[in-house]
């Protein structure tokens, strides 16, 4: 026996008590779904894991009206120092029950214990602690003084990093004042059921997050809802086009963060054995469904041979397999569905001339599985250097000047995210000038921090998420009810019939309910 | 356990470089080696720290690491009793437990090799035999400010009275001042005095004191530097400057030795000294070297520890692995 057969090391299930079923959580509790419910399964084995209920129109309307409530009578009059502690609670409730998440997590979505537990979890906890400080500064959110809530938030997770997204999503919004109907993918509802028990737990008042699964007519329902004020979706490009349509015209904001092909560029005096890591990292994280992940290795030709040798040598040394063990480096791949695009687009660059080499792993005979995979000989015009694969899977193209790696780097629809390997300071701050991405990583890949924004151009969305940017994105100037006045008082009296019949009753009664939220603060606070 | 050939080496060398190792080719070579991220090289060892061993794996863990330690003792109040005893504890770790490994090797001053080797007696020889090597540091160690006449005669003499092994210390000073020649011709000079008279060679370990380099692009070029100049094996430290092996500085030489052995052919080994004192971190470097190197740098003549408490750690996880229950440290003997 090779000491490197290392003897299975899972993490224990035993800490998970899951329910055979779960229903939808509204208005502080668990209700059962009028929609079909559907099974979720573990990618790893495609055992059932539990039923999960699924919300209908009507259940949409009774999440949204329960945020609709809960914003008015709760949470908008809540001064800043009271969210904040729900969401300190609520963050330390996340720490106590790391491993139990990571365990759900790993369980429901295939990624790696490791992972889940050294990422996504504790970084899931930073988020809400860190915006749990911003509850009461709303002040310095750079918007001016005393902004204002935008009202109820839909918000749409994809199924990559369940509970992270989650909690990118539901920690600026509830500190901002907003109240939230978020809806988890649906082949990984588990961690954001458990996280709903979290939120009972903290003794988060009802309505003001509410958590419905289903499928995506569910979340279509969900964001063309007349009664949501700010959309907020996180997934494929094509999703948030058919989004973006959807709310043009409407006042309903919205920030999307889609898709991406990233470049990491390799300068050939790059400290050589830390890119490794980093192209591992960029490509290999989460199995590579990572919107932000570097799937296109740009190298400079001078060390594109050594670079390709040594890649494939370290990746010979990862570890495929049960997601729960905590020596596995790749996980399983989320859903089918998933699996059989990767599988259709790497032979599409096969077709296309380029060379498929896979690490020699040995592939589970149940559950989703791609081995981590690397094209050379891959061109710009090649359809896997130009579509984002969301999988193992790395192309590798060259350049031979900075000015080219920029203008091949840029070469894309897309623009969410770019790494430089370089030990020169100069040149990795002139490269990434000229990058047109949202995130540019410099000697490193796929680090997050809640301070820092995080977003897209181009067909990558638009909008930030963390950091005060993200912040503003779930605030208005000032508050609407006071735009709506000064409005009023600024035109003259013949503009006031331009305001649309339809959007007078919902405005009205925010102002109303604004003017009283208000004089109640003030009353408060004397 | 022997060293490989000078001459071999220096022909080696010279092929590498392209030129004589003077402080310009060297420099030109030296500085020539792309750079390390001290941010990345610490992720990746946080992140090989991570791996779980258990069950079968931890047990032939505890049993490797035994097998790869120098057991050590460098103390200015060293007495021959001191020594016998360290031998004794080398040869028998654990008396309640027979199957227990013996330790590759002891480490002593050289005024002590003579009675180590007498306290061995049949039982000294090569470790990858089952046996148990003297090793002498040498060359006014742990400061090396000496002579370089003394460094060898120091090191001629532990060779003499019989040490199979040589832990020399580089000249720090001169490698921080640049002068790459000064250090690479005393290291083979030092390896030339390694030579017995039947014409073999005692192995030569190199310390770099990665404590006093402080940046790990020193201690890269360091590691070049010592393998280029006929290093049989890299050593961090003395374990009298602070902080001695930590497993970063450990990853980034095995690196080296990686890709020394991809240029070459030849197989350098390392060796962390100081600082190593559980199981559990012990465990940390052995995952860092098969995920680095290979499984094959898990022998004696390719990996060591320079440790001392290390052992009696290892050996109370080696019976709570057979019993089942921990003890304490009155059912582990000191030396």
């Amino acid at each position: 026996m090779s000491f490197l057969d290392y003897a299975p090391a899972p993490e224990s299930r035993a800490i998970l008590s899951l329910r055979d079923q779960y229903g939808l959580f509204i208005d502080g509790e668990f209700v059962d779904g009028r929609g079909t419910p559907f099974q979720t399964i573990s990618p790893a084995t495609e055992e059932r894991i539990a039923e999960i209920s699924s919300a209908n129109q009507a259940d949409v309307d009774d999440a949204v009206a329960a945020a609709r409530r809960a914003y008015d009578r709760t949470w908008s009059r809540m001064s800043g120092r009271d969210r904040g502690k729900y969401l300190f609670r609520i963050a330390r409730l996340v720490q106590e029950r790391a491993r139990e998440l990571a365990v759900a997590e790993s369980l429901d979505n295939g990624k790696p214990i490791k992972e889940s537990r050294d990422v996504d979890v504790p970084l899931v906890a930073a988020w809400f602690f860190y915006y749990a400080g911003w509850a009461d500064k709303l002040d310095h959110a750079g918007l001016g003084a005393n902004p204002g809530s935008l009202g109820v938030a839909a918000q749409v997770i994809p199924w990559n990093f369940p509970l992270l997204m989650l909690a990118w999503k539901i920690a600026p919004a509830l500190a901002a004042g907003n109240t939230v109907v978020l809806k988890p993918a649906e082949t990984t509802p588990l961690s954001a059921l458990i996280f709903a028990e979290i939120l009972q737990q903290a003794d988060l008042p009802a309505g003001v997050v509410n958590i419905i699964t289903g499928a995506g007519d569910t979340g279509a329902a969900l964001v063309a809802h007349d009664g949501v004020d700010k959309v907020a979706f996180t997934g494929s490009t094509a999703v948030g086009r058919a989004i973006a349509k959807q709310v043009a015209g409407t006042d309903k904001k919205v920030t999307l963060e889609l898709g991406g092909k990233a470049a990491n560029i390799v300068f050939d005096d790059a400290p050589i054995d830390q890119a490794i890591e980093g192209i591992v990292n960029g490509i290999f994280f989460n199995q590579g469904h990572v919107c932000c992940a570097g799937s296109r290795l740009l190298v400079q030709e001078n060390v594109h041979d050594e670079v390709v040798e040594r890649l494939k040598l370290r990746l010979s040394t990862l570890r495929l397999g049960d997601p729960l063990d905590k020596n596995t480096d790749i996980g399983a791949i989320n859903s089918k569905e998933q699996l059989e695009r990767i599988r259709e687009l790497s032979d599409i660059g096969v077709a296309e001339g380029a060379e498929r080499w896979s690490a020699p792993c040995v592939i589970p005979e149940n559950g989703f599985w791609y081995a981590p995979t690397i094209f050379t000989n891959v061109q710009t015009s090649s359809r896997i250097a130009r579509e984002e694969i969301f999988g193992p899977v790395l192309s590798v193209l060259t350049f031979r000047t900075p000015a080219e790696a920029i203008a091949k780097a840029n070469n894309t629809p897309y623009g969410l995210s770019a790494g430089i390997w370089s030990d020169k300071g100069s040149r990795i701050l002139a490269v990434a000038d000229e990058l047109r991405a949202g995130v540019i990583w410099a000697n490193t890949f796929n680090r997050f921090d809640p301070a820092s924004p995080f977003g897209g151009y181009k067909e990558s969305g638009y909008g930030r998420e963390g950091g005060r940017h993200g912040l503003a994105a779930y605030l208005s100037p000032t508050p609407i009810g006071q735009a709506a006045t000064r409005q009023s008082l600024a035109a003259p009296a013949t503009a006031k019939p331009i305001e649309t019949a339809d959007a007078a009753p919902k405005r009205t009664r925010r102002t109303a309910q604004r003017s009283r939220t208000d004089s109640a603060t003030k009353g408060s606070k004397r | 356990m022997s060293g490989t050939s000078l001459v071999t080496a220096r022909e080696r060398a010279l092929a590498v470089l392209g030129g004589e190792p003077d402080d310009a080719t060297l420099g030109r070579y030296l500085h020539g080696i792309p750079g390390v991220d001290a941010v990345g090289l610490e992720q990746r060892a946080a992140g090989l720290g991570t791996r779980s061993i258990k069950t079968t794996s931890k047990q032939r863990a505890l049993d490797t690491i035994i097998s790869l330690i120098d057991l050590t003792t460098l103390e200015g109040a060293d007495t021959p009793g001191k020594v016998r005893s360290l031998v004794a504890k080398a040869m028998t770790p654990d008396p309640s437990d027979a199957s227990t490994p013996r330790v590759a090797a002891v480490c002593v001053y050289g005024d002590m090799v003579p009675y180590a080797v007498d306290a061995l007696g049949a039982a000294h020889g090569d470790p990858d035999d089952g046996l148990i090597s003297v090793a002498a540091v040498a060359t006014a160690f742990p400061s090396g400010r000496s002579s370089l006449e003394i460094k060898l005669a120091d090191t001629a003499e532990a060779v003499a009275a019989g040490a199979d092994e040589i832990d020399m210390v580089i000249d720090r000073g001169a490698f921080l001042a640049g002068r790459y020649g000064l250090v690479f011709d005393q290291i083979a000079a030092v390896k030339e005095a390694c030579r017995r008279a039947d014409g073999t060679s005692a192995s030569l370990k190199v310390i770099l004191e990665t404590g006093e380099l402080v940046t790990y692009d020193n201690v890269r070029r360091a590691s070049w530097l010592s393998i280029l100049a006929g290093g049989d094996f890299i050593k961090t430290s003395t374990g009298k400057v602070q902080p001695a092996a930590t497993l970063p500085v450990t990853l980034l030489m095995l690196e080296v030795v990686r890709d020394w052995h991809l240029l070459t052919g030849q197989r350098i080994g390392v060796k962390p000294a100081g600082g190593i004192r559980t199981s559990k971190d012990a465990i940390k470097y052995l995952v860092t070297v098969a995920e680095t190197v290979g499984e094959e740098w898990l022998v004696p003549h390719l990996f060591r520890f320079g440790a001392s408490s290390l052992l009696n750690d290892v050996l109370l996880q080696r019976q709570k692995m057979t019993t089942g229950h921990y003890s304490g440290p009155d059912y582990v003997t000191i030396d």
